[in-house]
Order: C-alpha cells, then sequence, then structure tokens
C-alpha cells in the first residue's frame, strides 16, 4: 500500500491518531500534552500543504479520489476526493487548529488532555467533511463533528456555556434530520449515494425531478447548510455559542465550522438542485443581504467585543451566500475566497478578542479603554487584522468581498449596492470598537499593567498577519487554483438550467421521469 | 390416529429451551451445596451460552408438527436474547452482592424468562406462543419483586401481574374467537381463512392488544415506567431487551405469516407507532430519575420499532424490493436497542448504589471527572439511543427510516424524525449533567468510586457491540436480509 495514494485518508485521520496518543500520557501532564497536540497539528499543516502540489491548476473533477467499498445495503462507500475549493478549506481547517492550541495555552486550565483530544476529533471532522464524496460519509462526519464542539464548549466555555452548547447542538441536529431525508429520498431515486454517480443520474433529461420534489429536496439539503452559515432567520445560535466558547472553539467555530454551510451549498445544492437553486435564489439572496445589513447593525450596538465579532459573521457570511447564488462566476470565486479570507481575519479576531479575555476576563468593551498605552504590539496587530477584516484593499478580506460584488453588480445591481453597504458598516462597527477598546484614556487601573503579547502570542498573530497580506496580494495563487473547480458548478448549475429553460412545456414530463427513476433505482437496489 | 412421536430433529430445534430450563432447575438444586455467589454466576453464564450456541444444532424448518418454526428469525432472537441473558446474568453478579439477594433463583428465574422468550420466538401456533408468553412473564412478574424489602419493588412486581394478567387474558381471548373462526391456531391455517370474517378481525385486535401491552405500545403503556423502575435495575435491563424483543418477533412471524392481519393492522400500527413516539418521547422530557427516563424511552423505540412494521404491509406488495428491507429493519433496530439498554441500564444499576438510591439526573452530576470510563460509555448509549452515526442506535434507525421511505410513509417518516428531535433532548440532558456540572459537594458517602469489575466488562462489550453496529451494520444484516428469514410467511 502506497502512502502518498492515501494521502486524504491520511490527513482525516492522522489527528485521531493524535488524538488516542494523547489518552497515553497522564492527564496532569501539562507540558507534554500541549507540545504533542501542537506538534501533530502542526505536521497535520504540513501534510495538507502536499495538496497543493497534487491538485493542479485547471484539474478538472476531483483528484486523489480514494474508493472503498463499506457498506453493501445501502451501498455507502468510503470515497474521498478533493477538488480546488476543497484543498483550500482542508488548509485553512489545518493551519487554524495548531494556532486553536497556542491560543488555549494560557486560556484553558482543567482537563486539558481532554481538551485537546476534543480539539483534534473536531479537526477529524471538519476535514472529512470537506473530503467525503459520499453523501452518507459527508452526513457522518457532519454529525461526528457535532460532539467534539459542543463539549468545547459546554466543558470549556464561559458563563452560559452549557445553554449554548445545547443550543448549538440542537440547531444542528434539527438541521441535520431534514438532511438525512433528503438523503434518503435521493438514494430511493437513484440507487446511489455517491455525489458523483447521482449527479450524473439527475443530469440525464429522463431523470428530470419533478420541480417540487427537486425544490423539497433542495430545501433538505439547504436548512441544515442555511443553519450551519448560519443564514439570517436561523442565526440566533452563533452569538450563543461563540460568545460562551473558549478562544478555540471560537476560532475553529468561525474559521471553518460555517463554511461547511457555504461549502455544503456549493458542492450539494447548486450542481444536485440547480433547478431549484435558480428558483430559490430570489429569496436567498434577499435573506443573505438582510443577513448581510442586520448583522452589521446589530454588530453595531454589541457592547460585548466577542459578541461584536460574531455578529460580524453573520454579516461576512451573508456576503458568501449572496455570492453563491448569483451564479456569476465571478462571485462565487470571491465566495470561496471570501469562506478563506473569513476564516483567517475572524480567526485571528477571536484570538485576539481571546487575549484580552486571558488578562482580564471580560468581554465587555466598557472595561477597555486607552490599551495602546500599556500593549503597543497588541493594538498594532489588532489594527491590522481589524482593516483585513474590514475589506482594506491589499489585505485579505478585500478580495472576496470585491469579487462578490463585482459579480453581483452584473445580475442584480440592486442587490449589489445593498451588500456594497455591509462593507461600509463593517468599518464602522469595527472601527468604532477599535477606538473604544484602545484610544481614549486608560480609565481602568487594572488596565494599565496589562502585559503586552508574548511569544506565543506574537508568532501566532505574526501567522495570521503573514497569511492575510499574502492574500491580499498575492491572491492570484489561490484565485487560479478555484477556478476550474467554480467553473465545473456553474457549468452544472447553467447548462442544466439553460435546457430546462428552452425546452417546450410538455405534460408533466418529469412525472414520467420521476417513476422510470424510481424503478431503475429500486433495481439496483434489490438483490 | 397413530400417535405422532417427535423426531431427534424435532428435539433439536428446542434444544436451546431445553438446555435453558435444564440450566434454571440445576442452580435451584445447586443453591443448598454451593453458597459461592460468582460460581453460581457462572454457571448461569454458562448456561446462557450452551443455550445459544445450541441453535447450531437446528435445523431450519417446521418442529412439533408445525407448532414451532426454526427459521433464520428465531435464530436471529435466539441469539439476541441468549447475548442478552449473558450480560444481564454477568452485570446481577454485583448487584445481587450489594443488594445481598439470593443468587440461584436469581439466576434460574432468568434462564426459565429466556426459554419462554426463545418458545415465543420461534412460535407457529398461537397457544404455543401462549404457553412462552406465560413462561416469560411469571418468571418476570417474581424478578420484578425480587427485591422483597423494597416497597417500589413489590409494587412494581403487583402492578405487571395484575395488568400483565389482564392483557394475557387480551391475548387469550383472541386465540379463542380466532379459534372458532378459523378451527385452528396454527398461523398458516389461519392465513388461509376467510380474511373478511368481522370476528377473525377481532381475535386479531385483541391478539394485538395483548402483544402491543408487552411491548409497551402507548395507550398500553401506563404499567412501564413504575415496572422498569421498581424492578431491580438488572432484572429492568433484561425487560427492556429481552422480552420486548421476543414479542416483537412473535408479532412479526402472526403479522407476515396471516395476510388479514396485514392489511387489518397497517392502520393500527400506523397510529400506535406515533401515539407511542410521542407519549414515549414527551414522557421522557419530563423525567428527573435517569432510570425511569429510560423506561419513557423504551415506549418511544417500541414506537421507532412499529414504524418498519407498518412498511413492511406496502413493501409485501411490492415486487421489486420486497419486504426483506423492512424486516432486516425491524432485527437489526431491535439487537442495537437491546445491547444499549443493557449497558445503560448496567451503568445505572451500578451508579445507583445500594437500595438503588442515586437515581437522579443529581447523581449523575459531575460523572465524568468520577468515572470517565462510565460517563464516557453512557455518553455513547444515549447518543446511540438518540441514532448519531457511528453507533448501532443509528443505522436501526436509518434502516426504518428507510424502510418507511421505500413505501412512501412520508408522513410517518417526518413526524419519526420530530420525535428523533424531541429525544435529542432528554438523552443530551443527562450528558450534560455528566460532563458540564459539578456534584457541587453533595456526592453521597456511598457512591460507588467506580464501576465493578463485571459490570465494567458487560458496559465495554456493549459499547464494542454498539460500534461495531454502527461501523459495520452489514455483517449483521447480511444474515438477516434472507428470503428465508421467515419460512412460515412464504
Amino acid at each position: 500500500m502506497e502512502l502518498s495514494g492515501h494521502l486524504l485518508s491520511v490527513l482525516i485521520f492522522f489527528p485521531a491518531f493524535g488524538a488516542a496518543a494523547l489518552l497515553f500520557l497522564r492527564s496532569d501532564d501539562e507540558y507534554w500534552v500541549r507540545r504533542l497536540t501542537f506538534v501533530v497539528s502542526t505536521v497535520e499543516f504540513l501534510f495538507s500543504l502536499l495538496l497543493l502540489r497534487i491538485v493542479t491548476i485547471g484539474a478538472q473533477g476531483y483528484s486523489m479520489t480514494e474508493y472503498k467499498a463499506w457498506i453493501a445495503a445501502p451501498p455507502i462507500n468510503y470515497h474521498l476526493g478533493v477538488d480546488g475549493i476543497s484543498m483550500f478549506l482542508v488548509i485553512l481547517t489545518t493551519f487554524l487548529t495548531p494556532i486553536g492550541v497556542l491560543a488555549s495555552w494560557k486560556g484553558v486550565h482543567h482537563r486539558i488532555k481532554e481538551f485537546h483530544v476534543m480539539l483534534l476529533l473536531l479537526e477529524v471532522g471538519i476535514i472529512g467533511v470537506f473530503l467525503a464524496l459520499d453523501l452518507f460519509l459527508f452526513f457522518l462526519f457532519w454529525e461526528v463533528m457535532l460532539i467534539p464542539m459542543a463539549f468545547l464548549i459546554g466543558i470549556w466555555g464561559h458563563g452560559r456555556r452549557i445553554y449554548a452548547a445545547v443550543k448549538f447542538f440542537l440547531y444542528t441536529m434539527a438541521g441535520s434530520a431534514f438532511m438525512i431525508v433528503g438523503i434518503l429520498w435521493l438514494y430511493n431515486l437513484t440507487g446511489s449515494l455517491d455525489l458523483p454517480i447521482i449527479q450524473g443520474i439527475l443530469q440525464m433529461p429522463q431523470y428530470h425531478l419533478s420541480p417540487s420534489a427537486e425544490m423539497l429536496l433542495f430545501l433538505s439539503f439547504f436548512v441544515a447548510f442555511a443553519i450551519k452559515v448560519p443564514m439570517f432567520p436561523f442565526h440566533t445560535w452563533l452569538p450563543d455559542a461563540h460568545t460562551e466558547a473558549p478562544t478555540a472553539g471560537s476560532i475553529i467555530l468561525a474559521g471553518v465550522l460555517l463554511k461547511m454551510g457555504t461549502y455544503g451549498m456549493m458542492r450539494f445544492c447548486l450542481p444536485l438542485f440547480p433547478e431549484a437553486s435558480h428558483r430559490a435564489a430570489p429569496v436567498v439572496g434577499v435573506l443573505a443581504i438582510i443577513g448581510i445589513i442586520y448583522g452589521a447593525l446589530v454588530a453595531l450596538v454589541q457592547p460585548n467585543l466577542k459578541r461584536l465579532v460574531a455578529y460580524s459573521s453573520v454579516s461576512h457570511l451573508g456576503f458568501v451566500v449572496l455570492g453563491i447564488f448569483t451564479f456569476h462566476t465571478v462571485s462565487m470565486e470571491g465566495a470561496v475566497y471570501q469562506m478563506l479570507a473569513h476564516g483567517i481575519s475572524t480567526g485571528a479576531l477571536f484570538f485576539l478578542v481571546g487575549m484580552l479575555y486571558d488578562r482580564r476576563h471580560t468581554f465587555e468593551i466598557s472595561e477597555y479603554g486607552g490599551l495602546c498605552a500599556p500593549m503597543p504590539k497588541f493594538a498594532a496587530f489588532f489594527l491590522f487584522i481589524t482593516l483585513s477584516s474590514m475589506v482594506l484593499p491589499m489585505l485579505n478580506g478585500f478580495v472576496g468581498e470585491f469579487l462578490i460584488l463585482l459579480g453581483t453588480y452584473q445580475v442584480h445591481w440592486g442587490w449589489g449596492s445593498w451588500a456594497a453597504t455591509g462593507v461600509i458598516l463593517s468599518a464602522c462597527y469595527l472601527l468604532w470598537a477599535y477606538q473604544r477598546v484602545f484610544y481614549g484614556d486608560t480609565r481602568i487601573a487594572e488596565n494599565k499593567e496589562m502585559k503586552d503579547i508574548d511569544a506565543r502570542e506574537y508568532w501566532g498573530l505574526v501567522a495570521f498577519s503573514v497569511v492575510a497580506l499574502w492574500m491580499g496580494i498575492g491572491s492570484p495563487y489561490i484565485t487560479r487554483r478555484i477556478a476550474a473547480p467554480v467553473a465545473t458548478v456553474i457549468q452544472q448549475t447553467q447548462s442544466h438550467y439553460a435546457v430546462e429553460a428552452a425546452r417546450p412545456v410538455t405534460p408533466s414530463p418529469s412525472a414520467v421521469a420521476v417513476e422510470t427513476q424510481q424503478d431503475s433505482g429500486r433495481r439496483m437496489v434489490s438483490r | 390416529m397413530v400417535p405422532q412421536i417427535p423426531q431427534a430433529a424435532d428435539i433439536a430445534r428446542v434444544l436451546p429451551e431445553i438446555l435453558w430450563c435444564a440450566f434454571g432447575a440445576f442452580l435451584m438444586l445447586l443453591q443448598p451445596f454451593l453458597k459461592n455467589r460468582q460460581m453460581l454466576t457462572l454457571f448461569g453464564m454458562i448456561g446462557a451460552a450452551l443455550g445459544t450456541l445450541s441453535t447450531f444444532f437446528g435445523h431450519s424448518g417446521p418442529g412439533f408438527f408445525g407448532l414451532i418454526q426454526f427459521d433464520i428469525l428465531s435464530l436471529f432472537f435466539h441469539w439476541l436474547m441468549g447475548l442478552v441473558v449473558f450480560l444481564v446474568i454477568l452485570a446481577s453478579d454485583s448487584y445481587l452482592e450489594r443488594e445481598n439477594l439470593a443468587a440461584a433463583e436469581f439466576y434460574a428465574l432468568i434462564l426459565f424468562a429466556t426459554a419462554g422468550m426463545g418458545v415465543l420466538a420461534s412460535a407457529q401456533e398461537l397457544l404455543t406462543a401462549f404457553i412462552g408468553l406465560e413462561m416469560s412473564s411469571i418468571s418476570s412478574y417474581i424478578l420484578a419483586g425480587y427485591r422483597r424489602d423494597a416497597v417500589k419493588s413489590s409494587e412494581s412486581a403487583v402492578k405487571y401481574f395484575l395488568l400483565g394478567s389482564f392483557a394475557t387474558a387480551f391475548f387469550l381471548y383472541g386465540i379463542a374467537l380466532v379459534y372458532g373462526v378459523t378451527g385452528s391456531t396454527n398461523l398458516a391455517q389461519i392465513a388461509s381463512a376467510d380474511p373478511s370474517s368481522n370476528l377473525l378481525r377481532l381475535g386479531l385486535a385483541l391478539i394485538l392488544v395483548g402483544l402491543g401491552f408487552k411491548v409497551a405500545l402507548a395507550p398500553f403503556q401506563v404499567w412501564t415506567p413504575d415496572v422498569y423502575e421498581g424492578a431491580p435495575t438488572p432484572v429492568t435491563a433484561l425487560f427492556a431487551a429481552g422480552p420486548k424483543a421476543a414479542t416483537f418477533a412473535l408479532l412479526l412471524r402472526i403479522f407476515t405469516t396471516i395476510h388479514a392481519a396485514t392489511d387489518f393492522w397497517f392502520w393500527a400500527f400506523w397510529i400506535l407507532a406515533v401515539v407511542t413516539m410521542f407519549v414515549g418521547n414527551l414522557g421522557a422530557v419530563v423525567q428527573t430519575n435517569v432510570k425511569r427516563m429510560l423506561a419513557y424511552s423504551s415506549i418511544a423505540h417500541a414506537g421507532y420499532t412499529l414504524v418498519a412494521f407498518a412498511a413492511v404491509t406496502f413493501l409485501k406488495t411490492d415486487p421489486e424490493i420486497g419486504p426483506w428491507p423492512a424486516y432486516a429493519a425491524v432485527l437489526f433496530y431491535l439487537l442495537g436497542y437491546a445491547l444499549v439498554k443493557v449497558g445503560a441500564f448496567t451503568i445505572v444499576s451500578e451508579i445507583g448504589g445500594k437500595g438503588e438510591s442515586h437515581l437522579t439526573l443529581d447523581d449523575f452530576a459531575g460523572l465524568a471527572t468520577r468515572q470517565p470510563f462510565a460517563a464516557a460509555a453512557m455518553t455513547l448509549f444515549l447518543l446511540s439511543l438518540l441514532g448519531l452515526p457511528i453507533t448501532a442506535g443509528f443505522f436501526g434507525k436509518f434502516y426504518v427510516f428507510k424502510a418507511a421511505i421505500n413505501s412512501k410513509l412520508i408522513w410517518l417518516a417526518v413526524l419519526m424524525t420530530i420525535n428523533s428531535i424531541i429525544g435529542a433532548y432528554y438523552y443530551l440532558r443527562v450528558i450534560v449533567v455528566m460532563y458540564w456540572r459539578d456534584h457541587e459537594g453533595k456526592l453521597p458517602a456511598d457512591a460507588a468510586p467506580s464501576l465493578s469489575p463485571t459490570a465494567a466488562m458487560v458496559v465495554m462489550v456493549a459499547c464494542l457491540a454498539t460500534l461495531y453496529l454502527g461501523l459495520f451494520p452489514n455483517h449483521i444484516l447480511g444474515i438477516v436480509l434472507s428470503q428465508d428469514l421467515i419460512l412460515s410467511a412464504r
């Protein structure tokens, strides 16, 4: 067995081995637990960088596919694959995990071993979600990832952590309950659970779904993803989860967990149900814009710094959804870019906010003020990251949102203009928050003695800043690699839709199609 | 008429029951001479294991002139019950020591009950089924009240006995009516009778009521929480797993053999499934006693199982798929459920401590720090009951769900989804309490520091089985998905 052929499996399960190795350490052996986890997650990051060499520019379809029959009935297979989109999301995950370890170096004091085991298991689940090409395998990782995250929030969180953890769990559970119904329905129609196969079957003209069936299927997936993103009416779990989560949890939650939702939309909703996606787009687009503006406005009035960052995520993720549902190549590339950029800048913001919490044990903005004087280095980094988050050109946030807006204007200029207000508002809430925290007089005596960042924090922030800067000026490196998979998604969405729109209206051919489809599906199922 | 003589093959087909009964009697005889509880436990386990293994001698086919049917269905349930009883006896060891109860009779009664369940699983004739039902029930009544000094245990026994006999009466009355119409109590002959007779339908309805009581379907479930709560916890584990599975086996056999029942019972199953799921889940939500909560959860799970029964009706008439996936769903579900329940109740029994005095949610607070293994295992069981992937419960639900969608029972599937979400609330609460709450210094002095070795073994086996079924469901499914599953139904 050649190891290089199983890089994806290695990527998924290497952290699990790390977690198993941790179990052999004594639970009070703080020194080695932290170091081992850091080494494991860093090695994992280096592994994931190998993907950059493997997934070439312009590569069509999935690379590095692994296929192994697992369960015969229903046909569930261990099918992995990576393309430009999932590659970068995996790298983002593996990048943020060691940072999460650094971020919790001082913040986590009890049950340290369990904490790091959970962190590594979380990484397993997330990477699995991004690499799975079997609907069932995807669902499995999607659910498995829930447990460590809920534990991270519930055990090591702050204040109302249990409430937040349970809310997070139940929201996601409710969404995924609908998704499993959708998955089973698809399986019943096509007799397969394999994403490429289902895609192929659904694109055959004789296998068209009826409009209502397609819409229901679309919704069953979309609701699960929309909760995860979270989109406007489903967002209420996010501020609670973020505010109460430990720093590492917040970094991963904002950095990659939310992207699982938008990734799911791109990977499943659009290619599988193009027609329904187009029909739902007006509603989704409007919801996304409401999310952008509403998230920004609520962030503006937050007295709690961490909650502010959490609401800014609602706003930024609105851009991503908008970019996806305009079905324009430019805006969709922007959406993918924004997923990565938001992961970096918001991850960094949570890292910074966590440092404040480590020192003062509060997130209230009113408790700070004038921090520039005692912590100059910290203030400089904070400003840099703030600028990256508020879409300053030359930094990472700009590329994504600019592309999204550029694409959106060409499709719906009205949407574009409304969404653009989100950019302005983000400058308002971020700069205002920065002003209140760092400028002015140091009113509170404790703040005067706050220590500036130490070496560990410094290098974590340097990593974030370098990536943010590089993503701002070296964006072609990434956009060239995501162009091909985005074009594939667009093509799968568009051509199908065009065929559908051009077709003369005949008496319900889809009903007939569904019938034949079921028959063939059953023939595949019955033994 | 020449008296018919049972052949060796007939004996082989009931060998498990014979061995279980023989070991039960042997244990009772042994009691005056053997005071060592652990040896008795060992004998009990050997008995359970030998009985189960003796199924290898049986060849599929009817036995005792059509009184029983030895096929994959009965083989599967013999193994299921053998495994459950084996684990329950092992788990009882520390319990009996703690409560200072006599061991031999306890194990003997468990083995007698097992024999009854074995008969139920292979009965092809209603009176034989009745005997099986009574064998398991009467042993169960005694076992429920085995903690004689405890008021709750006695209450449990009396309640179970009174309501149980009532239900048995329904069952018997149903048999009488069916016999009156068809002139036979053999399932195959009943199947060939005129299905339009109202009296036959009444008889079948009464049979359903009687069996519905045994598997705790709402509205015949009222006894369950009290009986489960009062009975010694290892016995509760047995109740939740064994008789329930065996009765479902009988129900499946009747249901698939008698076509009149298939059509007639469909709506009954549909409605009972929905009512049972809601009663079980909503009842469980308000419980603060973990043992009682698990009792309600077992009602809910009976409801989930019934969803697959309703699906059978449709799939039976579908030539493409056939009813096999739905049968397989029932069997797989019950296997996963039984093992998880045995594991969960074993932990509850150990946490409960002497006199079962620590059963509330507060007693589980901070379990993760006191007993990491027990807490982790309990979490796994609860997640399996909730139906999260890589556990047995997930695939159980998945197959039931698939069967329901295959037969276009979309509404039933949707209601099942809603119930799963309700279930998440109360299962998660236990996990939350175990991991995220401290006992705040209220820890009782007599709280067990860790699981006893025997209980830990049981929990370990249950954990491994839960994960095994969750990762490789195909191994079991391959056995179950057979055209010869239920011989009499062909």
